[in-house]
């Protein structure tokens, strides 16, 4: 393998991010990667597929332990899981308290410096949520990832979502050189879903790389803390993120610098699907509706 | 040295447009409106006051990225000015080390009592934030700092919080903390939400802390205290060198009772007492006007300003004071004045002579580039320049009753403007703060700090006038100033070429 290849996957809270990334990285894993994720989550559940067990030794829990992260090891917050996969979290402070994104800066600092990045041939970045501040997007700025990858759905907040974390992707793409690789459709099963996130993809100057079908085996996996590549490696659901594994692997520099879209021309987006509708349709139906009761008392 | 008022105004305008011009028009359009000429007042003053000028600038408006300014910040305002001196509490500085270290001890408010025993003003606390602190949240560390103060200085009356600008950033919640440890430790703790980064001058950290001190310290507990009518506080007095005994000894002279003194050689019980006083005199207009008004709507304590600087304005003051409380105080105020008469013609036939004519220009902070100006003025002096770093429009208002038309007037002044100024205008004297000493003096011009007093001081009350009179003296008169030209150089060659 020639260069390191630096990848994150960002989207709105609840898509899906840490199953589809880590499901995609144990296709990865299969096709003889050597592989380093590093949780950006105050949670720490972006290794616990992998590990089969949810990470305690966060940088950052062991660092307060410590007194700082100076007087940590590589060895003490590096974890292996499914088949060699490096594993490590940056972890946090509990809701409500504290700067988690500073702590997402200590961590990733840490890591890099301490060789963690060494031998593999790629680094893969789950991080929470939105681009909420600095520290969140710590892995898109000073050349970090160079690919983002962002999970959404046809849900309206997850469409919001991976256009505010294009706005991200933009801000940096001059001066850093982070690019989008694409969307990563999570089905949810809403209308017309697959057209929505092909026609946000051109929208955005970028493609919709893969769309995973919605599939029941992913919580049956889950509840085992294992993959589904892990859990029931022929069927059609790992098939499914083997595909989307060989599509990222296959999209080594060809991202592309995202266009962010105004929020008017997102819902105009939503309109012309008829996801949204207007004031006057929606008038127009409580109209019928009421029609229609109105007909029934009589 | 006769006054030629108009040519004195015209060179003082054309000056500013050549200090504006080198600056890039955005900048100078900016800047112009900070930096006047007072004029001559259009309408005659309501009755008793006397307005000699109108000095009109805009003020309190955040300053331009880029230049340097001689401000500070809010937490300045609040931990280094209002809380600061308040001795029988502990002032934590919550936050990275450098804002308590670099703040320490630099405005020599006096107290009496045994620090680290019972009174506290020069020590030095601070959270010390980490890394980890940022990341996790400060409020664990600050409860175990509030529980070893406890330990260490069981004698402290309370604690208060300056927040420093991280802790504003990560959102920790100091109000709950002080909850909870004053039921812990039964004693008061004021959380003070002075982060720097808030407003634009250390202004806004003297309101800020006035607020805290209404919320937190006011009407929170039963407080048994005898009052007579002759109760009054001194508001806005810090006690630099000694000057709020100064004046306290004024007062109770004329037969008044100083219940309070805010917050020079302060205790919290002095501060819970004070709506118990008939009357608020307020010194330091800028920094506590706002809990004069709380004082004033809640409790009916009235306030009134004056002025301790120099004989006439401490004859006015004394005045002023005694008339709200009847003719018997009156008296006493005529007999005091009479009193120190003597001592004021000595010191003006020692003093004036040496000093008559000479010019002063000051910047200093919200209150002294005005009220020092009669102090000057009484020996003889004239002010030909004088600005704020902080105050808002009412302060500009009240410096006309100070200084003549014609004086040259600049709000939040750049490094760059006053060095200038001063350069054109070459005064006798420049009175200012400790960064701007130095380069004053090797410009070859007698230099004093008008914040701290040059390490001098009292210079409020009768007393303080002989110190500053003998300082100004010093500062002008010091025989330095022949030897500014190296022996090398012809005796007869100007300043103006060897600051060249």
């Amino acid at each position: 393998m020639a260069s390191l290849r630096q990848i994150a996957f960002y989207g709105k809270g609840g898509i899906g991010k840490s199953t589809t990334s880590q499901n995609t990285l144990a296709a990865l894993v299969e096709m003889g990667q050597k592989i380093l994720i590093v949780g950006c989550d105050p949670k720490a559940d972006s290794t616990r597929l992998i590990l089969n067990t949810k990470l305690q030794d966060t940088v950052l829990s062991l660092a307060a332990e410590a007194g700082s992260v100076e007087d940590l090891e590589l060895e003490d917050v590096l974890k292996i899981g499914y088949k060699g996969i490096k594993c490590t979290e940056s972890g946090g402070p509990e809701p409500g308290v504290g700067c988690a994104g500073r702590g997402v800066i200590t961590a990733i600092n840490f890591l890099e410096e301490n060789g963690a990045y060494d031998d593999v041939d790629y680094v893969s970045y789950d991080v929470l949520g939105d681009v909420v501040c600095g520290g969140f997007a710590m892995p898109i700025r000073e050349n970090k990832a160079q690919e983002i990858y962002i999970v959404m759905s046809g849900e309206m907040m997850a469409l919001y979502a991976a256009n505010n974390i294009s706005k991200g992707i933009l801000k940096y793409a001059h001066s850093g050189g982070v690019r989008l690789g694409g969307l990563i459709c999570n089905e949810r099963q809403t209308d017309r879903e697959l057209d929505l996130a092909e026609a946000l993809a051109k929208r955005l100057n970028t493609q919709m790389i893969h769309f995973v079908p919605r599939d029941n085996i992913v919580q049956h996996a889950e509840l085992r803390r294992q993959t589904v590549i892990q859990y029931s490696p022929n069927c059609q659901q790992a098939k499914e993120y083997r595909t989307l594994a060989e599509k990222i692997h296959a999209n080594c520099g060809k991202g592309t610098i995202p266009t962010p879209v105004s929020m008017d021309e997102l819902e105009q987006m939503l309109l012309d699907f008829g996801i949204m509708k207007t004031e006057e349709q929606q008038l127009a139906e409580l109209a019928a509706k009421e029609a229609a009761k109105a007909a029934a008392a009589r | 040295m006769s006054r030629d008022t108009e040519n004195d105004a015209a060179f003082r305008e054309k000056l500013i447009e050549e200090v504006l011009s080198a600056y890039p028009d955005k900048f100078a359009k900016r800047r112009r409106k900070h930096l006047a000429v007072s004029k001559a007042p259009e309408e005659t003053a309501a009755e008793g006051e006397s307005v000699l000028s109108e000095c009109d600038v805009k003020s309190n408006i955040k300053s331009i990225p880029g230049v340097m300014t001689i401000r500070g910040c809010a937490y300045a305002g609040s931990k280094g000015v209002v809380w600061g001196p308040v001795k029988d509490l502990v002032h934590i500085s919550h936050g990275p080390v450098g804002c308590g270290h670099y703040s320490g001890s630099q405005r020599r408010n006096y107290y009496n009592g045994t620090t680290g025993v019972d009174a506290f003003v020069t020590l030095h606390v601070t959270s010390d934030f980490q890394e980890r602190d940022i990341v996790f949240g400060g409020d664990k560390k600050l409860e175990k700092i509030i529980d070893e103060l406890e330990v260490m200085f069981p004698l402290s009356k309370g604690i208060t919080i300056q927040s420093e600008c991280p802790v504003g950033l990560i959102g920790d919640d100091i109000e709950a903390v002080a909850k909870k440890k004053n039921k812990e430790i039964n004693k008061t703790i004021i959380p003070v939400r002075c982060e720097g980064f808030r407003g634009v001058s250390q202004s806004l950290g003297h309101h800020i802390a006035n607020d805290t001190i209404r919320d937190w310290v006011l009407d929170k507990k039963a407080i048994e205290f005898e009052t007579t009518p002759y109760d009054v506080n001194i508001i806005g007095d810090y006690n630099i060198g000694g000057d709020a005994w100064a004046s306290r000894r004024l007062l109770e002279e004329i037969g008044l009772r100083v219940i309070g003194m805010w917050s020079g050689d302060a205790t919290l019980a002095e501060m819970e007492r004070a709506p118990k006083a008939k009357l608020n005199l307020i010194h330091c207009y800028r920094s506590m006007n706002y809990i004069c008004r709380h004082m004033e709507e809640k409790h009916g304590v009235h306030w009134l300003e004056y002025n301790f600087f120099g004989p006439s304005q401490i004859a006015a003051s004394l005045r002023k004071i005694a008339k709200q409380f009847g003719p018997e105080i009156e008296a006493n105020a005529e007999k005091v004045i009479a009193k120190y008469q003597p001592m004021v013609d000595a010191v003006l036939a020692k003093y004036k002579p040496r000093l008559e004519g000479k010019s002063v220009m000051l910047y200093v902070g919200g209150l002294r580039p005005r009220h020092v100006v009669d102090a000057y003025t009484d020996l003889g002096m004239e002010i030909v320049g004088t600005g704020y770093e902080f105050a808002h429009n009412d302060d500009y208002q009240r410096t006309g009753h100070y200084v003549n038309a014609g004086t040259l007037i600049y709000d939040d002044v750049t490094g760059y403007e006053l060095e200038k100024f001063v350069e054109k205008i070459r005064p006798d004297l420049v009175g200012s703060g400790i960064k701007e000493k130095y380069p004053v003096q090797k410009m070859g011009i007698p230099f004093r700090q008008m914040h701290s007093w040059d390490y001098s001081g009292p210079y409020h009350g009768y007393d303080g006038f002989a110190i500053f009179a003998r300082d100004m003296d010093l500062a002008i008169n010091n025989p330095v100033w022949g030897l500014f030209d190296p022996p090398w150089k012809k005796a007869d060659q100007k300043f103006l070429e060897a600051a060249e």
